[in-house]
């Protein structure tokens, strides 16, 4: 066995054995894509699928991250086990980050049976970090019975997170915009929970009206009022997404959704491991750089330079000319 | 694919002074350093901010007190991080704040590494951690000396 195999082993088995200093030092590897990671994810993969992953989004300053410490307390309350991930953006220029979620759910740190992680999203645009998928898959196969992830402050498009979830719940906020915004595409579609935050502000009727107006009776999705501050209307969010999995399961949906997931994972690792195998050399790297500039001047276009990148794999590098 | 991984660093306040300016303003320089930072805010108990340590599996811990009760509460933050594995052996611990001379010595006899006082630069703490973190990385012991 070699020394990688044998320490992904050991952190496993201390893991499944509750080690949570065990847990957090696997997530570590996992995000880092470390080789330890990845070892450790294929031996706990089998032990995945069990825990409800459901997917907290919206814009910046919405009340995501008290939301998601309210209803991660619903949960205990209800006596199960919960996982968080919070996403919060790196810099895209010093790839530094502040994470700053667990301000917002302090009351969390005093219970054993939550583990709440930070994750910053390292250049990923989607609204999660590239592992932040494996990330929840560690803490389902640690046992934690529900998994909430929190993304970044999402705008229109950050979709990622309806992958990654079972269930996804949309925060919106009264006096964010017209009636136009909610009709967009993007986030709006990805939604199965609506949810109003900070219900006690005006306007909240005018938007609950327009959400039940863009969401067609048969879809079934809720539009839900809280105010997470005050705990207000958590209960409620919790029932409804428990409601969506349940859907999920009698209607079958939940076999398609896992397929499609699987089908995503593996084309997005393959994508990667590709590009690394690549880059992986010297020669590689000296082969990009080579490309990069006869693009930056103009000799090459960056789709025929992604062609020669390809077809050079291996070879010598290529001719930029 | 760079298995580079950014420096984790919690930036922690135990204690019940308000007084965050300092522990925002060299969380903001360690992430313009390229640092991910862990911010809990204010009123942290030492459980709390143990417990949070463990969970992000920091590489760096810093606290800021203003209150002039470090020599009541760092013990207790030692011992909350110890209990959960987190040592002083592997990751940093360092302190800023209103700490007198005298009260120094004990805590690096407790495991703090540096003690950064009023006039300390963001400069010299961001190149104080950076050091810490490239002697680690190169696989000595980090001695944490400047």
């Amino acid at each position: 066995m070699t020394a990688t195999a044998a320490e992904a082993e050991e952190l496993v088995s201390r893991l499944l054995g509750g080690d949570r200093r065990a847990l957090a030092r696997a997530l570590t590897f996992v995000e880092n894509g470390d080789p330890v990671g990845r070892q450790a994810l294929s031996l706990l993969y089998p032990k995945t699928g069990r825990a409800q992953i459901a997917g907290i989004t919206g814009g910046s300053g919405t009340g995501k991250s008290t939301l998601t410490g309210q209803l991660a307390k619903e949960y205990r309350r209800r006596g199960r086990s919960v996982g968080v991930v919070a996403v919060d953006p790196s810099s895209p220029f010093s790839h530094g980050a502040l994470l700053g979620d667990r301000i917002r759910m302090q009351e969390l740190t005093a219970d054993r049976d939550v583990f709440v992680r930070s994750m910053a999203t390292r250049g990923e645009l989607g609204g999660l970090a590239a592992t932040t998928g494996d990330v929840a898959a560690v803490l389902d196969a640690a046992g934690k019975q529900v998994v909430l992830i929190e993304t970044v402050g999402a705008g229109q498009d950050e979709v990622e997170v309806a992958s990654a979830a079972d269930t996804t719940v949309v925060v919106l906020t009264p006096g964010g915009g017209d009636g136009v915004q909610a009709m967009k595409a993007g986030i709006m579609e990805i939604a199965d929970v609506l949810v109003i935050n900070k219900a006690d502000l005006a306007g909240v009727d005018a938007l609950a009206a327009q959400l039940t107006a863009i969401t067609p009776r048969d879809t079934h999705v809720p539009v839900i009022r809280t105010v997470a501050t005050r705990n207000e209307g958590t209960a409620e969010l919790a029932d409804a997404i428990d409601a969506h999995r349940q859907r999920l399961e009698s209607s079958g949906e939940r076999e398609r959704v896992a397929l499609d997931r699987a089908r995503r994972q593996v084309l997005a690792q393959a994508r990667l491991q590709l590009l690394a195998g690549l880059l992986d050399s010297e020669s590689g790297r000296a082969r990009l750089d080579q490309l990069v500039k006869a693009v930056a001047a103009r000799e090459l276009d960056p789709y025929t330079a992604a062609q020669r990148l390809l077809d050079s794999a291996g070879g010598e590098p290529a001719s930029t000319t | 694919m760079t298995n580079e991984r950014p420096t984790r660093v919690l930036i922690a306040k135990p204690g019940l002074d308000g007084h965050e300016r300092g522990a925002k303003i060299v969380a903001r320089a360690l992430r313009d350093a390229g640092m991910e930072v862990i911010y809990t805010g204010i009123r942290q108990t030492p459980e709390m901010i143990a417990e949070a340590a463990l969970q992000e599996d920091v590489d760096v811990v810093g606290l800021s007190i203003l209150s002039g009760a470090h020599a009541e509460l760092f013990p207790r933050v030692v011992a909350a991080l110890k209990e959960r594995g987190v040592v002083p052996e592997e990751v940093l611990f360092f302190a800023g704040g209103i700490i007198p001379d005298e009260d120094i010595p004990a805590l690096k006899e407790l495991g703090f590494r540096e003690i950064f006082r009023p006039g300390a630069s963001t400069r010299d703490i961001v190149e104080y951690v950076r050091q810490w973190a490239a002697e680690r990385a190169s696989g000595g012991e980090a001695t944490g000396k400047p």
